[in-house]
């Protein structure tokens, strides 16, 4: 399997997300016939047979670069991940529908406003992981702010003072609910999207359209329905 | 100490300039046989120059002033010099004008994304020959030199640029639809561009299933059967267009099949008519692209046809040294 995987041509290499949509992933795998059991074990392997296809393993940030460089043939990841990466080129084919979840910003309970504390000061400083999607909304509604990048728990950075609230993912709100923080304004929402290399979309194209359109059909409701 | 050079440049060494060489000598050798004539044009050239072809194309990365306060633009690539060239120093000659060149053009880069900010770039100009017969030549060109740097298996994918805008006139959309779903098909959303359709309320089921279906359409001359039941007299049109360039290809003795891609949207913006991109699946990028513009010539005050093709060299030569693995 090592020698198949820098070999152009060979079996459709599929990027994976590790975390928190894997379990996802992995039932729709299922249900189109690919083989995920090892997958799921505690496995150290990074990359995976599963029969038609192989999968390899990552995290999702990391799926648009493997897919833009043709290193994966396809590979699955949230819309917020591409949207944060929009700059690498990949095809977009199908609304998989798993793992939804929202962009917001928060700030503490009991702050006021972000647009009163942007009104007084003129300016607001927010922690986030996702730069370039905070840059773009809060620059589409001319609002002044100071992003400060960081990589993990951003919850924790309004709470010790770094900033003034976080722009971050969240899915049910548990975390931010435990940290003092509420949702204050919805950003976007985000899916996890199927997603193929420009150059396998057109090379495999008879492989790559079969997988999408199994996909399609388990997927409940049409394409391009969430 | 090391003394380092500006991300994305790179020092060639001598094994890799043998290699970088031969490629440019098989790819010269077969311009240079069809009647393609090599020439060169500044590094740099005025940016007023540049950008009277197309602003956003030519928005080079790279503009200081000269010592009169003049300024001066890194060229972006190559068929806008020479739309100049040709427009300048031709003027008094019978078209057509067949060119080729072998050259270095300038982007500005994404930092750690292995993007050359200084690129080699080796493709033909074939001014003054319009239509079917014009793009024929340059795509047996492009699969001739394909040959000749060894890469057999790479593809070529031929679209029809204005496709998508006539389909979606056709069905009822307006311009902002139009604009909107075609910001999201060239950056290839084809969940966005299916959810914008539904989204303006202008189009029915039938028209969104058609314009969908368009865009996953790339295969052999099969694919156009598919289309030609889709919208109406203007879509037939451009169609009819695409149709009309298959077949003059089709009628060249070609190495290689003729991808047709209905999706296929360019961003450069000069192009108009057929447009072309080259795919080796041992590299994951386009490695080279082209086509039809037919008004570029026009910008500079000569009203010809024109069509043409742009292999990006780096890309080749990667895409030799993959291919070599398997050997």
């Amino acid at each position: 399997m090592f020698e198949e995987l820098r070999k152009p041509g060979g079996k459709l290499k599929l990027a994976v997300p590790r975390g928190a949509l894997l379990e996802e992933v992995l039932d729709l795998l299922d249900s189109i016939g690919i083989e995920t059991a090892e997958v799921r074990g505690d496995s150290r392997s990074l990359v995976f047979d599963g029969g038609e296809l192989i999968m390899v393993t990552m995290r999702p940030s990391d799926v648009p670069t493997y897919v833009s460089a043709g290193a994966a043939d396809l590979g699955i990841t949230g819309k917020d991940v591409l949207l944060e990466q929009s700059d690498r080129p990949v095809y977009e084919l199908v609304d998989l529908g798993i793992g939804p979840c929202r962009m917001v910003l928060a700030t503490q309970k009991g702050d006021v406003a972000p647009s009163e504390h942007q009104r007084r000061l003129g300016m607001m400083k927010i922690a986030t992981k996702y730069k370039r999607i905070a840059e773009e909304y809060f620059a589409e509604q001319g609002r002044q702010v100071e992003l400060v990048e960081v990589k993990g728990s951003i919850e924790l950075a309004p709470l010790v003072g770094l900033a003034d609230g976080i722009v971050d993912l969240v899915a049910t709100g548990r975390t931010l609910a435990e940290n003092n923080l509420e949702v204050r304004e919805e950003i976007l929402s985000s899916t996890g999207r199927l997603v193929a290399n420009r150059v396998s979309y057109r090379i495999r194209r008879d492989e790559v359209d079969d997988l999408a359109d199994r996909l399609r059909q388990v997927v409940s409701g049409s394409p391009g329905e969430s | 100490m090391i003394r380092p050079i500006p991300p994305g440049t790179r020092d060639v060494l001598p094994d890799e300039m043998r290699e970088l060489r031969a490629i440019q000598s098989a790819l010269l050798g077969t311009f240079e046989n069809a009647g393609f004539r090599e020439v060169r044009t500044p590094t740099l050239e005025y940016a007023d120059a540049l950008e009277m072809a197309d602003r956003r194309s030519a928005d080079s990365a790279y503009r200081f002033f000269d010592e009169r306060g003049e300024m001066l633009a890194l060229r972006t690539d190559m068929t806008i010099p020479i739309a100049r060239l040709v427009a300048d120093r031709y003027r008094d000659l019978d078209p057509p004008h067949r060119l080729s060149y072998f050259a270095n053009a300038y982007r500005a880069v994404t930092p750690q994304r292995g993007e050359l900010r200084e690129f080699g770039q080796a493709g033909i100009e074939l001014i003054g020959v319009p239509g079917p017969e014009g793009t024929a030549e340059v795509v047996e060109l492009l699969d001739r030199s394909l040959s000749a740097v060894g890469l057999d298996q790479a593809v070529i994918g031929l679209g029809e640029d204005g496709l998508w805008t006539a389909l979606l006139q056709d069905s009822g959309a307006g311009p902002e639809t139009i604009e909107r779903s075609s910001e999201l098909l060239v950056s290839h959303d084809l969940v966005g561009v299916e959810r914008s359709l539904r989204e303006s309320d202008e189009l029915d089921e039938t028209a969104i299933a058609q314009a969908t279906r368009l865009i996953q359409l790339r295969g052999g001359i099969g694919i156009l059967e598919e289309a030609r039941s889709f919208g109406g007299t203007g879509f037939a049109e451009v169609l009819d267009r695409l149709t009309q360039n298959f077949e003059a290809i089709s009628a060249r003795s070609l190495n290689r099949e003729v991808l047709l891609d209905l999706g296929m949207l360019r961003e450069i913006g000069y192009y108009s008519g057929s447009t072309i991109e080259v795919y080796d699946d041992a590299v994951g990028d386009v490695i080279g692209g082209g086509g039809r513009y037919d008004d570029l010539m026009n910008r500079f005050g000569m009203d010809l046809p024109a069509a043409g093709f742009t292999l990006y060299i780096e890309r080749i030569h990667k895409a030799q040294l993959e291919r070599g693995r398997d050997v």
